[in-house]
């Protein structure tokens, strides 16, 4: 057995490194490490609950507004607040476009380029990869970054700027959209609406969304989505980086009318309600100190000495002890739309980009829907009056999955606040029962030899789309 | 030139933002400026070993590196051995690589205010011990000392902002490019002065309100935001309102105050970031450049005068009194 050490692990967000044990030609175990700390939730300790709404969306910029969002709304839990419905609106434009954008980045400019590298030359897609992928220099990529920028033009309208607003608040949305406001973002998700059609799709996005079999979406042709499937085909990525087969989604943009995509969990099959109390961290291989908790009572305290026993700074979430795979895919199973059901089936690399390609389609409608209902004659603001004792939780789909705040309140303080986000659950450490994190488990079996013997790994890990600095915080 | 780019203790957001830059795209103006990314760890293909093997050619001098920048604070925990970020694969502290790279540049630039002063990693008390390259807060000296200069003399170039602006760090790439950038062309803090010498109350869409103390009293509503809300743009450095974020946007454009992210300690204020600090009823931390009592005396003045439109406006969460110019009499 030799054991290879995969980092520094880029076109990821944040700092990463991958064990591999291999054996046969095949990593026989896999241990995944976040090597940073930084210790957002013990810096909230003892601050203004209010401050939390600045520091949380620091802990990562890419997944900024979700961290507002998860935020905000758990503070409004301690307040029993409600903000009105056209402000639930607005954030909920304000976090679809990050996350929208999220995904074009994460096809365009984390996973695809690895395609395009010499490795794969004289594969009958190869040139064309290289045209459209190649680091920083793919046709496909730079007008993605370009129609991304201007995507992100409806964050500087309703958050001022982006990464890092302070625009959502428990009580509502710092700013009140004008009509001209409402007509230039509409302005705007048409344009990003032909980049996407063009480039990505070469067809509608209903034509996309309204798929509903593995077989259909196999035969996609039109696009880069086109493009990725015929790879896909020719390296078999259905079968690469199957993992736990347990989805779960806190249901996204929660609102009014209620969460726009159904909660819950999925597994064998079938959807079961998601009970957030359910839900441990647990510190056997992390290198915390402590013992497993609920978030309300999770402590971050660092193992200084670093031991041994442990391999990460991440803790390992699960939920009712068991680990569950988080993101778009898991989103739209959950949510029931039969191409993700199907997709949630086959469970490897090529149905994690499936989940995200249908959710592209399916957030850029949704976009659109929600900017012509807009009403900016309507209220966005109503005062909130935080406890000063009190307990609240905050649950949101970030765009990797499922992103939750707990915070206790005493004498007017944090008093605790703990963050499970996304990749905390998808590449967690192993349990206590030795279960390993989903992304551990996915890569058990992955092809390991010949000279680029990270390649199918790096597939695998990058169609998980992580986002590190939210892991450990 | 060529550009090496490692991701230290931060959040990623400064590469973030810096892909929302436009007219031209960050990567046109890479390409039109002749800088040759080295590695980028969002944007390179090289991963692993590939990138192992590079930094190696730097260290040994087989590769030179013109351009360092480092995004994210240097974090020194726990006990002062960096161990607290491991740079994956290599077995070694970033705040070691950082040690050892910064010398070999011929620039060093720190991107964001976490890889200047520490910024918001270093906040409650520093769990992680973090530092910015040059700064450790307001403190000179970080991880490289108060007396490091690169082969051109400059300190570390600090492109503070939380995020930093994707045109402040085109922009200073460029002007680095051109050979244009002396010790003159960085405030004392380290900033480019291209930035640095505005005000983010410069062009703030709110200051027809200040003008007045016309003040906002919650969240959202349009006036000026000093008085109650925590707003410290008349002491921030940045051209945030002159240019705009993200197409049309700001902080106070969008509705919520200045934080002044742009300079060293903004993680700890003094109360909470969105409430303002005031002794007697008075704010504290007026502007720094002009007398205390004058200002409370053109203040009381200005309250009074008032206008109604501007009053009502200022605690409105739209324009609910318009501006009526005069008509010319026919």
């Amino acid at each position: 057995m030799t054991r290879l050490v995969v980092g520094p692990f880029n076109r990821v967000e944040g700092d990463l490194e991958v064990t591999l044990d291999i054996e046969d030609g095949r990593v026989r175990s896999a241990q995944v490490n976040a090597p940073l700390f930084r210790g957002f939730e013990v810096m909230l300790q003892g601050r203004d609950p209010r401050d939390a709404l600045t520091i949380t969306p620091r802990i990562c910029g890419i997944c900024s507004i979700s961290q507002s969002a998860a935020a905000a709304f758990a503070l409004a839990d301690a307040a029993g607040a409600t903000p009105p419905p056209q402000a639930q609106l607005a954030a909920a434009i304000l976090h679809g476009v990050e996350n929208l954008a999220d995904h074009v980045t994460h096809f365009n400019l984390f996973f695809m380029p690895d395609f395009a590298r010499a490795a794969y030359a004289g594969r009958p897609w190869h040139a064309r990869a290289v045209e459209r992928f190649t680091a920083t220099k793919g046709s496909g990529a730079r007008a993605a970054v370009e129609a991304r920028a201007k995507l992100m033009h409806i964050t500087g309208v309703l958050g001022g700027k982006w990464p890092h607003t302070l625009a959502i608040q428990p009580g509502g949305m710092t700013r009140t959209p004008t009509l001209s406001d409402k007509v230039r973002m509409g302005a705007t998700l048409r344009a990003f609406r032909a980049h996407l059609e063009q480039a990505l799709f070469g067809d509608s996005l209903e034509a996309f969304a309204g798929l509903t079999t593995v077989a259909e979406f196999a035969a996609w042709s039109t696009g880069d989505a086109g493009l990725f499937l015929e790879i896909a085909k020719d390296l078999d990525l259905a079968a690469l980086g199957i993992g736990p087969q347990r989805y779960m989604s806190f249901g996204a943009y929660p609102m009014f009318n209620g969460r726009a995509t159904k909660p819950g969990m999925l597994s064998e099959g079938a959807v079961s309600r998601v009970d957030p109390g359910d839900i441990a961290e647990d510190l056997t291989r992390s290198w915390m100190l402590g013992d497993a908790a609920h978030p309300y009572d999770g402590l971050t305290e660092p193992d200084e000495n670093m031991a041994d026993s442990a391999y990460s700074w991440c803790k390992a979430p699960r939920l009712a002890g068991r680990t569950a795979e988080v993101g778009a895919l898991a989103r739209h199973a959950v949510d029931g739309h039969p191409l993700a059901r199907a997709l949630a089936v086959e469970g490897g690399v090529r149905a994690r980009i499936g989940g995200r390609l249908l959710e592209i389609a399916r957030t850029q409608i949704q976009l659109e829907d929600w900017v012509r209902t807009i009403d900016p004659s309507a209220a966005f603001m109503s005062d909130v009056t935080l406890p000063q004792q009190g307990h609240g939780v905050g649950l949101v789909e970030a765009a990797r999955g499922s992103l939750g705040h707990w915070v206790r309140i005493e004498d007017g303080r944090i008093a605790n606040y703990q963050i499970v986000a996304p990749t905390t659950w998808n590449f967690s450490p192993r349990d206590a029962a030795g279960q390993p994190g989903p992304l551990e488990a996915a890569l058990e079996g992955t092809p390991a030899d010949g000279e680029d013997a990270t390649l199918a790994t790096q597939h695998v890990v990058r169609s998980f789309d992580p986002c590190m600095v939210c892991t450990v915080h | 030139m060529n550009l090496l780019w490692l991701q230290s203790a931060g959040c990623g957001g400064c590469t973030m933002s810096l892909l929302c830059a436009e007219n031209p795209g960050v990567l046109d103006v890479l390409d039109g400026a002749g800088i040759d990314l080295l590695w980028h760890p969002a944007l390179s293909e090289a991963t692993g070993a590939e990138v192992r093997d590079l930094l190696a050619d730097v260290l040994e001098g087989r590769v030179p590196l013109d351009i360092l920048a480092i995004e994210g604070s240097v974090v020194t925990g726990p006990k002062g051995t960096g161990r607290y970020q491991m740079f994956a694969g290599t077995g070694r502290s970033m705040l070691d690589w950082v040690r050892d790279l910064a010398p070999l540049a011929g620039h060093v630039v720190a991107v964001g205010t976490c890889a200047a002063y520490g910024g918001m990693t270093a906040a409650g008390g520093n769990p992680a011990g973090a530092m910015g390259l040059q700064y450790d807060g307001a403190l000179e000296g970080g991880v490289l000392s108060p007396d490091f200069r690169d082969p051109a003399g400059l300190p570390v170039i600090n492109i503070a902002g939380c995020p930093t602006h994707p045109n402040w760090v085109t922009e200073t790439l460029m002007l680095l490019v051109d050979g244009v950038i002396s010790e003159h062309a960085l405030d004392p803090l380290g900033r480019p002065r291209f930035y640095a010498d505005h005000l983010v109350h410069h062009a703030c869409p709110k200051n027809e309100f200040y003008e007045y103390k016309a003040s906002a009293e919650r969240l959202s509503d349009m006036g000026c935001m000093m008085e109650n809300l925590g707003c410290i743009g008349t002491q921030a450095v940045g051209d945030c309102n002159i240019r705009p974020w993200n197409g049309s946007g700001s902080c106070t454009r969008g509705g919520y105050p200045c934080i002044a992210c742009t300079a060293p300690e903004f993680e700890s204020p003094r109360l909470t970031f969105t409430e303002t600090p005031k002794i007697a009823g008075i704010p504290v931390g007026l502007p720094t450049d002009m007398p205390k009592a004058w200002f409370m005396a053109l203040a009381s003045l200005s309250k009074a005068a008032t206008p109604k439109r501007i009053g009502t406006n200022a605690t409105s969460d739209r324009i609910t009194v318009p501006p009526q110019p005069k008509r010319e009499k026919t």
